[in-house]
């Protein structure tokens, strides 16, 4: 017997797979009123996509495809400032090369940076930090972008920056948080969700206490998920046991990654240097209470925002989305990417036109690139 | 960015600020140990350890195992090879203008 060798263990994934499709029957749940779970995470979207897991699990359970891509949500103005900040000719703009090609209202900071900015991608916040020791005589700003992953690097890195008394270096913070967003979409009348898939990496470091609201307001399970497929399709199980057995409840799938509690000297550090703002735009889903993260005053001298006054919120002309475009309605699942007269036409990964499609995980992008696949898990001889 | 990649911890390079070096795939590259830190404060300890590695901070220690399986599915994402190449290029961004 010759099994695809997505999976390491086709038998437990077989196993799973009959068992999902048992508890969607015994719901009762159908292809025309299907169950609909949300996986958060990208990543989570990106592996759902690639491994077929979409296609593997019966029609009646629909995926929708989360928020949690940090590229897919950052609003074009945030873009716009950040190409501003790149343009001072003082200014040495360090970046993740995910955000390179996120379109602004005129440009990308691709095309910022072939037009002469300096603009450089950076792996770590680490190395912005390096290239502000070694060039004293530039501002080094570093685009602190990213969900609860990212931002205990980049929080480390001003605690760093305050101790070495650097003058030169400042982050342009654009964090954002997983809870708020999911409360956003279940507070959203139109939305219907029936479970979540909960963030691993992001759970790593905050803990899974900060989704117990929504068991206990919003009576939905949600359950913490590794990134391996059979880690996708048992968490969904124990999703879908959840919904059968009418509990909600947080569960963690991913404990041997996620401890309950998170990783400490992380949510130290993202306490000491940040705060919440009132209120950020999301692409997508507009402005949510909550949702993204300051300095404190404590770390002002490392503000971007601050130093280049370049505050969240300043006026500025409205913008509009480009034609056609639909990552609003996408990114809440009201359509499916393919759905979107863009989708594959005027918008393609080579020359995004919604940020959906700029990250591997952003929906659009992961259906593009694997919308056609079918994974085998059929005996094939 | 966001899914991190397995490395293993090969020395440590500064254990005042936490720093050390650690292989992914035969790619060494300084990283941030702060958030890994033993109980009793010894980073010799984790010489030889592997970790999941995020934009440059070990955010949580795995086993070997469990390295070797979460980058088989990096892999197969494609994005081992993304992040592995993030980390060469970097170097070079430190240098003269990219
Ligand atoms: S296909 Fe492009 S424009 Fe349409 S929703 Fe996706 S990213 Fe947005």
């Amino acid at each position: 017997m010759k099994y695809a060798d997505e999976f390491r263990d086709p038998d437990a994934a077989k196993g799973v797979l009959g068992a999902i499709e048992r508890i969607v029957d015994e719901i009762g749940a159908t292809p025309e009123k299907p169950i609909h779970i949300m996986e958060v995470c990208g990543g989570h979207t990106h592996a759902i996509f690639r491994y077929g897991l979409d296609k593997l699990t019966p029609a009646a359970l629909e995926f929708i495809h989360g928020p949690g891509c940090p590229v897919c949500v950052l609003p074009m103005s945030r873009v716009d400032d950040c190409i501003e900040l790149a343009e001072r000719p003082e200014v040495i703009f360090t970046t993740f090369g995910d955000a390179m090609r996120v379109p602004g209202t005129k440009k990308s900071l691709l095309q910022a940076k072939a037009e002469g900015a300096d603009i450089r991608m950076v792996y770590s916040p680490l190395d912005a930090l390096e290239l502000a020791r070694r060039n004293p005589d530039r501002e080094v700003v570093f685009f602190a972008l990213g969900f609860e992953t990212t931002t205990p690097s980049t929080a480390l890195c001003a605690q760093q920056a305050l101790a070495e008394n650097l003058t030169n270096f400042s982050l342009f913070c654009n964090h954002i948080t997983v809870p708020e967003p999911i409360k956003a979409l279940l507070d959203d009348p139109y939305m219907e969700l029936d479970g979540f898939v909960g963030p691993g990496h992001v759970s790593m470091v905050i803990g899974i206490e900060p989704y117990r609201f929504i068991a206990r307001d919003y009576n939905k399970p949600i359950v913490v998920a590794g990134f391996e497929p059979l880690d996708l399709l048992q968490s969904i199980l124990m999703v879908l046991e959840q919904i059968r057995d009418g509990r909600a409840e947080v569960e963690n799938q991913y404990s041997r990654i996620v401890p309950d509690d998170g990783n400490v000297v992380s949510i130290e550090a993202c306490a000491d240097v940040y705060e919440r703002r009132e209120t950020f735009e999301w692409r997508g889903l507009g402005e949510i209470d909550k949702s993204g993260l300051k300095m404190r005053e404590k770390y002002w001298a490392f503000d971007a925002e601050r130093k280049f006054s370049m505050g969240y919120g300043r006026p500025r002309a409205k913008y509009e989305e480009p034609e056609g475009c639909k990552c609003g309605a996408v990114m809440t699942g009201r359509l499916k990417p393919q759905q979107c007269p863009q989708f594959g036409k005027g918008c393609t990964p080579d020359r995004p036109l919604g940020a959906l499609m700029v990250s591997s995980e952003g929906a659009c992008a992961a259906y593009y690139q694997y919308g056609g696949v079918r994974t085998q898990l059929e005996p094939a001889e | 960015m966001c899914l991190g990649i397995p490395g293993q911890i090969i020395s440590i390079s500064d254990s005042t600020k936490k720093l050390g070096i650690i292989d992914v795939s035969g790619v060494q590259r300084e990283v941030n140990l702060a958030c890994i830190m033993p109980k009793d404060g010894n980073i010799d300890t984790l010489i030889g350890e592997w970790a999941l590695i995020h934009v440059g901070f070990a955010m949580s220690r795995i086993d070997e195992a469990e390295a070797a399986k979460t980058m088989e599915v990096l892999v197969m994402l494609g994005e081992a090879q993304e992040e592995i190449e993030a980390m060469r290029r970097s170097q070079s961004a430190l240098g003269e203008r990219a």
